[in-house]
């Protein structure tokens, strides 16, 4: 898994990346009630905005850690948009990208990484 | 940054602490959904030490605040209370507030945190001959709202709370410190409001936790304190009113008493309202904001001053302004996120405990 600054989570396998924000991030938003994702089939590009994410507190962009087609969208989330607080960095994904640069994500953090980048924004 | 005599209890529970008009305040504990729901089912403890408690005394007070709010203090009497906005002449208002009568001679009148110092001057200003003091600074202000709210403050007050009808208040001891409890809120529950000397703040605090954990009482953030107060249809000053706001744009008007003169009333009567403010229901998931433009058939007409998801009912709701001959039948959209979503009239009640 490979992490951004922007607190989101890649996890690639084969050319399908999935992609979610962190434990982190869900913890910093608070209660999430919506998610405002994607259809299948757009195009997404390395640090745009490709969602938007309302906690009770906030709206805030998503941006994708990689470029492609989206495969897949975690539908169970139109309704139970509680997962992402429950389990962020599994249940908690939000889309599935066909992936046009697998080398994008050697430039992103490493878990440790990233601990030591949230860490350091304390 | 000012911080309540609080603080340091806020700390320690882990509040995650923000700036609120000057103020570091906690907006949430445990997290907001849970402890809205804790206030609904059980009991919730607010530190509102923020809100200010002007005192009015002298010969000539109960005139002097009759002209200043535009409710009758006829309809109350000593050891009563009043919601009131108080107007500009052009009739905007100025704040909304909560007047305590003591006697015919003195007041407390409870106003927004944001509005202290311009409550305070407007008050000088318009008052001839009685003493005017701030004492926001002394106070110490707490809320215990929720269904337990009777049963956890009756364990430390000697006052007989059972007895005190809504907005009628009592000078009595809570944990044994000097309290003036009234039987008032922000959210939409049965519970209490609790003013005492701010260095007396702890003993307090700690007596109603000791008591309420029991009940299920939880410490609630501003974050809730607003999901609370929206789901019940209270406005909020500086959000959903303001100066360029009248009370007859707003749902107030049962706010204002036209058999008796006050300060804007001359306006009231005769300008036309421009906007009227409304409840609505968003008819998919989404969260409605404070700013989201109000559009009809492709035009804007309006603005969304609150908004959230609503943690009882499960669904977006807000407040918003459309002109003021709106059908209420006809849908309104609101633009979010830079998508129209559609949304139906509704009032800006959401939410009644009797419905329970």
């Amino acid at each position: 898994m490979r992490f951004t600054k922007e607190h989101e989570w890649v996890e690639l396998e084969g050319d399908i990346a999935t992609v979610g924000i962190t434990d982190h991030a869900q913890h910093q938003l608070g209660d999430i009630v919506s998610l405002d994702l994607p259809k299948v089939g757009t195009k997404v590009k390395q640090f745009s905005e490709f969602a938007m994410i309302d906690s009770m507190k906030a709206s805030s962009p998503i941006y994708s850690p990689v470029s492609g087609e989206v495969e897949e969208v975690n539908a169970e989330l139109g309704t139970s948009p509680q997962l992402v607080n429950e389990s962020a960095q599994e249940k908690g994904w939000m889309i599935k990208v066909k992936v046009s640069n697998p080398k994008e994500i050697e430039g992103l953090m490493s878990e440790e990484q990233y601990k030591k980048f949230c860490g350091e924004k304390k | 940054m000012k911080r309540t005599p609080f603080y340091s209890m806020h700390v320690a529970l882990g509040a995650r602490m923000v700036p609120f008009v000057g103020w570091e305040m906690p907006v949430q504990y445990k997290g907001l959904i849970e402890e809205h729901l804790a206030t609904r089912t059980a009991c919730g403890l607010f530190d509102v030490s923020h809100m200010g408690e002007v005192f009015v005394s002298g010969p000539g007070a109960w005139e002097q605040v009759q002209r200043l709010i535009t409710n009758d203090l006829g309809k109350i009497g000593p050891g009563k209370a009043i919601y009131s906005p108080m107007c500009l002449p052009s009739g905007g208002i100025v704040d909304d507030l909560i007047t305590y009568q003591f006697s015919k001679d003195k007041f407390l009148i409870v106003v927004n945190a944001s509005n202290v110092e311009k409550d305070f001057n407007w008050m000088k200003k318009n008052f001839d001959g009685v003493e005017v003091e701030n004492k926001s600074d002394e106070y110490a202000q707490l809320a215990v709202q929720g269904p337990k709210a009777l049963a956890v403050m009756s364990g430390i007050t000697e006052a007989k709370l059972d007895g005190l009808a809504p907005f009628t208040f009592v000078e009595s001891k809570v944990a044994g410190v000097d309290a003036i409890v009234s039987r008032t809120g922000y959210t939409g529950e049965d519970g209490f409001e609790i003013y005492f000397n701010a260095e007396k703040a702890e003993p307090v605090w700690n007596a109603i936790m000791k008591a309420g954990v029991p009940h299920g009482l939880m410490p609630v953030g501003l974050g809730a304190r607003d999901t609370l107060r929206l789901e019940s249809g209270l406005m909020l000053y500086g959000s959903d009113m303001d100066e360029n706001t009248t009370p007859l744009e707003v749902p107030l008007k049962w706010t204002v008493s036209f058999e008796k003169e006050f300060i804007g009333k001359k306006a009231l009567l005769e300008k036309k309202t421009t906007k009227k403010l409304v409840g609505f229901e968003l008819v998919e998931r989404a969260v409605p904001r404070h700013g989201n433009e109000v559009y009809v058939d492709g035009k804007r007409v309006g603005v969304v001053t609150s908004g959230t998801f609503s943690p009882t009912l499960k669904k977006p709701i807000g407040m918003c302004f459309v002109p003021p001959d709106h059908p209420k039948e006809k849908r309104i959209g609101i633009r979010i996120h830079e998508k129209i979503v559609e949304a139906n009239i509704t009032t800006t009640r959401f939410y009644r405990r009797d419905a329970k």
